[in-house]
């Protein structure tokens, strides 16, 4: 009996008029394999001067001279120092406290250094008030050894001396003073008291200066409502940890808004205690870090939002404004608003929207509500820059009026929509010296560059917030021929003093009070007397204020809102930021903690749009993503654009990133992505857009493409507050049970496990404790752990094939429905095989949005070790499952035995290999490794040490001095980058520990707990205020 | 040993033929002052900063009274003024001892009050002293002891020659006797029945047995050389390398049993033991300019004093003006003791926590003279001494609770390393 049917193998087979098929009959490919373009040119081939012969001879030779090489060790050399300087100890590492002021972002930091080489940025504890490091922070330390630096300033691209510059600058700088042409001071924001006074002492010497102050994401409206309001130029000021209700519009205060470092307030508020925690309610259009922290999202198109906060206004406040919002969208601001009556003095309002309208009904709506998490004390000084004299700038250099440009820490030819403008109007001036640290877009136009040290090799200050002041000391001798902005302007104006002295004497007269400088510098921190005088005068006035405000503001507001078709949203992505450190792989490796994306930037639509546009995210058979480009036109500005639709994205708004798409100044790997500043028109971060569908098909690095837990219960315990409150925990910290003998027997039972458990009682028993209520997915510890634990970067191809090394992953879940319940539920009930695609795309629309920070979970009874057949990975006593790299012999099945997908195989070596050229590619590079932890090789498995490295330093340490460890001592590279507090690490056999009260809190569970490899790290099930009014 | 004895006998013999000529020259000498309690109080009180002839800190000081009297006219009570209080002098406004003061970078001499006439006296007496002219080395080659044990080497040659002279004897003694029975035999008529013989290799090769043993054997045999060999790939015990500086360890921590911990100071808090910087070395060498102690034909005095002249040039000292030229070059030692990168070793946790020695793994450096790796430093000897070493646990507030602990579970008072978990991969390996 003969059958009819036909077997395929794929589906092209099934096409009958195709004709790869029929091509596939008769040839093996399908594509004529191309050995005629080498082989067909017999000329060339004859002319080539490596015959066979030769070829094999070389062959012979270098396996000859490479086995003989082989036979002789390698003789290492060690070469101290002639006159060891008194604070270094080889081995030993010193903290210096220093302080970023990039112009993007500002932090006080701690410095590692060994051997007089900065290798690792941390936390510095004494300077909260400062905002924490972040991610761009932590990774700012591979900017001191990126091999691309200017390393001697140059004239017009040919390197000359200082003395030279100097003199030709001083000279035309005299000759403008004469002839009366401006001179124009472009710079960054840089909050530092010291530089404003050189600036006012060269403004006086020079005469006709201006001093433009230019943001490339500008805060300007912000910066026009809050002088309007207060006087002062600067930006509001927050602080969470007080506030019971906060509802955002469109801020993405987890992330840069305001310049960020509200994280670790807010992240005080969320932790449920004594049954209360703050209700975070966000109005947005694309899916925020802030967002996707919310107890309550609502997706709104940038037009949308403004009406919805001038209603807010009108119920919170008052009076009356017109406009129409969707009937659920003016339920939930009226919820809010109801909501933020009820908190009064501890609710809070704020808005990301760039309009100066949009900020003054905000400072309002906090200033009615007499908002005690409105910190009018200390307003944020960080960001400085007014986008009218930018453009008038730019508008006065076309003509020609400007004699003079002198650029610090900005980057206009890249940052700037019109940046066409800048460069003719740069051509017109007669001089133009960039301050730079990278030949960039900007720089490589200049006449002169001045090259910078990085603000690890100089000296500095700031007031990030006012009456918070920051010092910035080196922590290295300059690597190259470099001078510092301040230092240089101080030999201009012919002061013979250097900045550090200028810096103290600053000091010395208007901050420090009699207090010692020294002390200052040390803790790199200093809180000012003016802080808290200006708390009692503000206190004093806030009472007197009783008027009602008049609500012209959120009628304007109401007004300006106009709908269009499809509103773009530009925002900064948390691992990027503004793109000053493009070059950073670290950075670039980075995936989006929303996205999992990572090397590139992106057009984030909602499924209803791309669907509407027949754009599409496909993966494809190595399990990658690919999607559409598009081409987003703004205004006659068209860039083509690859999309990835974002769930919760609201109908009709796009979201991109800025910070991309660089092109001068950085290796060829780090320049990914498109420039959306192109789009940022009139420093409007929301631009109407129209977007259409054009060829092609972008291949995406990211790294997570299952966005749904499927219903499984045990990733991410998710509960309400109320649920909390009243029921008990075995009702939403629910112990999954095991079966056996067809009973479920809890995992705890002896039965239920087939390893032999091990003695940890006695010495360190460390566990690690992860509050998934704290912890906002920032990402911090991610670049943390790199830098601690010599992580290598792999690239963009790599990551495509999930060959990403990161150690620590923050895992990202939408769910769609309200609760990780109901999801559960819905996959029971739903036929077989429909829920998962049906979770995955319902999904879509508004998900509620989770993050797990994911790293090895150091199992006391761990499926790894039981499969490796060399014992290269190993338990101890003290809880870290160990991994002895030069005992692995690369099987892998550790990590197939894994159920946490923790474990990362080396499948290349990646340092001195030139197809990783990233920074441990060169011996500049190499410089931030850590010393203490070994650099991995081809072919071994690595995985998250519980940075044993760490633990066994403060074991010595208590050793050393022959006492017992304080509690608070042993740390994590990731519980000591978390600045909200998420991560506590610690050891359980000192009962006096944070780390017990975690192990014992109700809302301990570990991950995937049914599979009974009781780990050492847990997690705090997350909790959601939905309490509605 | 024999050459060492030999040695010291030529340096004895030396010393007596020293004493001997100082005691005539001191009966020369016309000075009123003791030359040899003289010697005593320059080396107790002038020694760190004078030199008799070399300038150091201070001008160089052999017959520095003549000198003065003939450049400057001064006499003896000058010179007591000047050491009694040279600040004073040099305040009053003394010429001379403001040119001093002046030359020698203005660091003023300490004063000694202490110091009575009399004992400047002495010390004048000792200055005045001729210099000595170093004897002719009587080096004689140390050659009888070799020779001994050359003889000895010889005799047992000998012996061995005996012997396979006797073997070859007895050898032909047999074939001899062999040869004349035979003969005897064709003489009376037997007649000796010829057997066929199968050579060796062939009954060798039949044996199928034999044959299975001798692969095994062979088998067996190359398999622990081969593993032999490969054990010791990458193991440098012995490394000898030959440094910039011939630094000898013997002159230093065994001659001048200098503390190692002196120079390898970081040992005790860091994770290494630190190369010393030159600025260590000069904190003694700027006073030590030359090498008085032992030396042997190979080491003479003068390649220990070129060796101090490289430590000079690399730290950029100037001997001559005794100040720094600010033109130095570190010294790019080898170095001997290498762990691979992937083991984490840290010395103060065995230097200063558990008391180690540093004897116990870099064997008897104090006596040599070029530092050789002493251990293997493979996993198993490391493996091999936390097995077997008590920790250190006394008086130490660290392990007071761990101890408690561990003594009872394990019924014992003291704790190996292994108990305590020093045997774990992660300790060392991360």
């Amino acid at each position: 009996m003969s059958s009819n049917k036909k077997y395929w193998k794929s589906v092209e087979e099934l096409n009958e008029n195709s004709s790869i098929v029929e091509a596939l009959k008769q040839n093996e490919f399908v594509e004529e394999i191309p050995t005629d373009e080498f082989l067909g040119n017999k000329d060339s081939l004859r002319a080539s001067s490596t015959t066979r012969r030769d070829f094999l001879k070389y062959v012979g030779f270098s396996t000859a001279a490479v086995s003989l090489a082989a036979c002789e060790g390698p003789v290492i050399k060690s070469i101290p120092y002639v006159v060891q300087p008194e604070e270094i100890i080889p081995g030993v590492a010193n903290y210096y406290a220093t302080t970023i002021a990039d112009g993007y972002d500002f932090a006080s930091v701690l410095v590692k250094t060994r051997e007089g080489r900065p290798i690792k940025i941390e936390r510095n504890t004494l300077a909260l008030a400062n905002g924490g490091a972040n991610a761009r922070v932590n990774a700012s330390i591979l900017g001191l050894y990126d091999s691309l630096r200017v390393q001697n300033p140059k004239k017009e691209g040919s390197v000359i001396s200082w003395d030279e510059l100097d003199t030709d600058v001083i000279n035309k700088l005299n000759s403008l003073k004469e002839s009366g042409k401006e001179i124009v001071l472009l710079t960054q924001t840089f909050a530092s008291p010291s530089t404003s006074r050189l600036i006012a002492e060269f403004k006086e010497q020079y005469g006709n200066v201006r001093h433009v102050v230019y943001d490339a994401v500008s805060e300007s409206s912000t910066l026009d409502a809050y002088q309007a309001k207060y006087g002062e130029r600067a930006l509001p000021n927050y602080d969470f940890s007080k506030a019971e209700t906060i509802v955002s519009i469109g801020a993405d205060f987890l992330g840069d808004w305001q310049g960020g470092g509200f994280d670790s307030g807010y992240s005080k508020s969320r932790i449920p205690q004594n049954g209360k925690m703050s209700r975070h309610i966000q109005f947005e259009s694309n899916m925020s870090l802030t967002g996707a922290n919310a107890d309550k999202r609502v997706p709104l198109t940038p037009s949308e939002q403004k009406i919805a906060l001038a209603k807010l206004y009108s119920y919170v406040v008052g009076g009356s404004v017109t406009g129409n919002l969707p009937e659920a969208v003016e339920e939930a601001v009226k919820k809010a608003a109801s909501q933020l009556k009820r908190a009064g003095s501890k609710g809070v309002v704020v808005t990301g929207i760039q309009d100066f309208n949009a900020q003054t009904v905000v400072l309002e709506i906090n200033e009615y509500l007499n908002s005690k998490v409105f910190d009018k004390a200390t307003p944020i000084k960080s960001r400085q820059g007014s986008d009218k004299a930018v453009m008038t700038l730019v508008a006065d250099m076309k003509a020609g009026k400007v004699g003079a440009i002198i650029m610090n820490g900005v980057n206009p030819l890249y940052t700037l929509p019109n940046a066409s403008d800048f460069a003719e109007g740069l051509k017109n001036t007669e001089l133009s010296v960039a301050f730079s640290m990278k030949e960039d877009e900007t720089s490589a136009e200049a006449q002169y560059i001045a090259a910078t040290p990085h603000y690890l090799e100089s000296w500095g200050d700031a007031e990030i917030k006012k009456g918070h002041f920051g010092l910035t000391q080196p922590t290295i001798r300059p690597l190259f021929n470099t001078r510092q902005f301040q230092e240089t302007l101080l030999k201009w104006i012919g002061k013979d003093i250097s900045y550090h002295d200028y810096i103290k004497d600053t000091w010395g007269t208007s901050i420090l009070n009699g207090n010692p400088f020294n002390q200052a510098l040390h803790d790199g921190v200093f809180v000012g007397a003016i802080a808290t005088e200006t708390e009692d005068t503000t206190t004093a006035s806030n009472e007197g204020e009783a008027e009602t405000p008049s609500g012209d503001a959120a009628r304007a507001l109401a007004a300006s809102a106009k709908s269009a078709p499809l509103e773009l949203t530009l925002y900064t992505k948390i691992g990027m930021g503004d793109g000053q450190q493009a070059n950073n792989p670290w950075l670039q490796e980075f995936p989006d903690p929303i996205t999992r994306t990572s090397w590139d930037n992106y057009l984030t639509i909602s499924k209803f749009d791309a669907d509407a546009l027949n754009l599409e995210n496909k993966h494809v058979s190595n399990g990658a993503l690919n999607g559409s480009y598009a081409n987003v036109t703004v205004n006659g500005v068209t860039l083509k654009v690859p999309v990835i639709i974002q769930p919760g994205q609201a109908k009709g708004s796009v979201g991109l990133a800025l910070g991309y798409g660089r092109t001068s100044g950085l290796k060829d790997e780090m320049k990914t992505g498109v420039n959306a500043y192109k789009l940022y028109q009139n420093f409007d971060n929301i631009q109407d857009v129209t977007v259409e569908l054009t060829f092609g098909e972008h291949e995406f690095a990211c790294v997570q493409l299952q966005n749904t837990m499927v219903g499984r219960g045990d990733i991410i315990k998710e509960t309400t507050l109320e649920i909390f409150n009243t029921e008990h925990k075995e009702h939403w910290n629910e112990k999954e049970g095991v079966s056996y003998d067809h009973n479920e027997i809890a995992t705890t039972d002896k039965n239920a496990d087939i390893w032999l458990g091990y003695d940890t009682s006695i010495g360190h028993h460390f566990n690690l404790s992860i509050d998934l209520n704290a912890c906002t997915g920032c990402g911090a510890c991610v670049i943390a752990c790199h830098s601690e634990n010599n992580v290598p970067v792999v690239g963009k191809e790599e990551v495509r094939k999930f060959r990403d090394m990161h150690w620590l992953r923050i895992d990202r879940y939408y769910s769609s429905n309200d609760t990780f319940k109901q999801e559960q539920e819905d996959l029971e009930n739903l036929p077989a095989f429909e829920p998962y695609t049906r979770i995955e795309t319902q999904s879509y629309d508004n998900p509620e949005v989770a993050f797990q920070p994911v790293m090895c979970q150091h199992c006391n009874h761990a499926p790894c070790e039981t499969v490796c057949p060399v014992a290269a990975t190993s338990h101890s006593r003290q809880g870290q499952n160990h991994m002895a790299y030069n005992r692995c012999v690369g099987t892998r099945y550790c990590a197939n035995n894994c159920p946490y997908k923790v474990r990362r195989f080396n499948w290349f070596l990646y340092n001195e290999n030139d197809e990783f050229d990233y920074y441990m590619n060169d011996d500049l590079g190499r410089m931030v490794l850590n010393p203490d932890v070994v650099v991995r090789s081809r072919g071994v498995m690595e995985k998250c040490s519980m940075c044993i490295q760490k633990t066994q330093k403060t074991i010595l340490d208590a050793k050393r001095d022959g006492r017992e460890v304080k509690d608070g001592e042993f740390q994590t590279a990731c519980s000591a980058a978390c600045n909200n507090g998420a991560m506590v690490f610690g050891d359980v056999n000192n009962k006096d520990s944070k780390i017990v009260e975690k192990v014992q809190d109700d809302r301990m569970y570990h991950l995937l707990e049914s599979v009974g490899t009781k780990p050492n790290v847990m997690y705090q099930v997350k909790v959601k205020n939905t309490t509605e009014s | 040993m024999r050459q060492v004895t030999h040695c010291r006998l030529n340096m004895g013999f030396l010393r007596l033929s020293l004493i001997i000529l100082l005691a005539f020259s001191t009966s020369l000498s016309a000075q009123e002052g003791d030359p040899a309690k003289g010697k005593s109080l320059f080396n107790a009180n002038c020694a760190a900063c004078h030199q008799l002839d070399k300038k150091m800190t201070g001008p160089a000081l052999r017959n520095i009274e003549e000198r003065i009297a003939n450049d400057a006219g001064l006499d003896r009570e000058w010179i007591y003024a000047w050491i009694h209080n040279s600040a004073g002098v040099i305040k009053s406004g003394d010429a001379y001892a403001n040119k001093i003061y002046n030359e020698y970078g203005q660091t003023a001499m300490t004063a000694f009050p202490q110091l009575s006439n009399k004992d400047i006296d002495d010390i004048l007496a000792y200055t005045a002293q001729k210099k000595e002219e170093p004897a002719p080395a009587a080096a004689q080659p140390a050659t009888t002891g070799n020779q001994n044990q050359d003889g000895f080497a010889i005799s047992n040659d000998l012996i061995l020659g005996a012997l396979g002279i006797l073997f070859l004897l007895l050898a032909i003694g047999l074939y001899m006797v062999n040869k004349t029975l035979r003969r005897f035999a064709a003489v009376k008529g037997i007649d000796l029945p010829e057997t066929q013989r199968t050579p060796l290799w062939k009954a060798f090769a039949q044996n199928q047995f034999l044959v299975l043993v001798t692969v095994i054997f062979l088998l067996l045999s190359s398999a622990y050389f081969v593993y032999g060999y490969l054990m010791q790939i990458g193991v440098d015990q012995g490394y000898q390398p030959v440094q910039p500086i011939h630094f000898s360890h013997k002159i230093h921590a065994g001659d001048n049993a200098i503390d190692c911990k002196y120079c390898h100071s970081s040992a005790r808090v860091s994770k290494t033991s630190g190369i010393p910087s030159l600025n260590v070395c000069m904190n003694c060498h700027k006073s030590i300019y030359e090498y008085k102690g032992e030396t042997s034909l190979e080491y003479s005095k003068e390649f220990y004093d070129g060796e101090i002249k490289k430590l000079y040039a690399a730290a950029g000292w100037d001997d001559a003006n005794q100040q720094y030229t600010g033109e130095s070059t570190p010294v790019k030692w080898v170095r001997i003791h290498n762990l691979p990168d992937f083991v984490y070793f840290n010395h103060s946790q065995h230097v200063t926590v558990a008391g180690v020695e540093c004897q116990t793994c870099h064997g008897p450096v104090q006596e040599m003279e070029i530092v050789q790796q002493f251990a293997p430093l493979t996993m198993g000897w490391c493996i091999d001494c936390h097995r077997t070493t008590n920790v250190k646990m006394k008086d130490n507030g660290y392990y007071k609770k761990i101890h408690e602990e561990l003594s009872k579970k394990y019924g014992v008072d003291e704790l190996t390393e292994a108990q305590m978990g020093g045997l774990e991969c992660g300790k060392c390996h991360y």
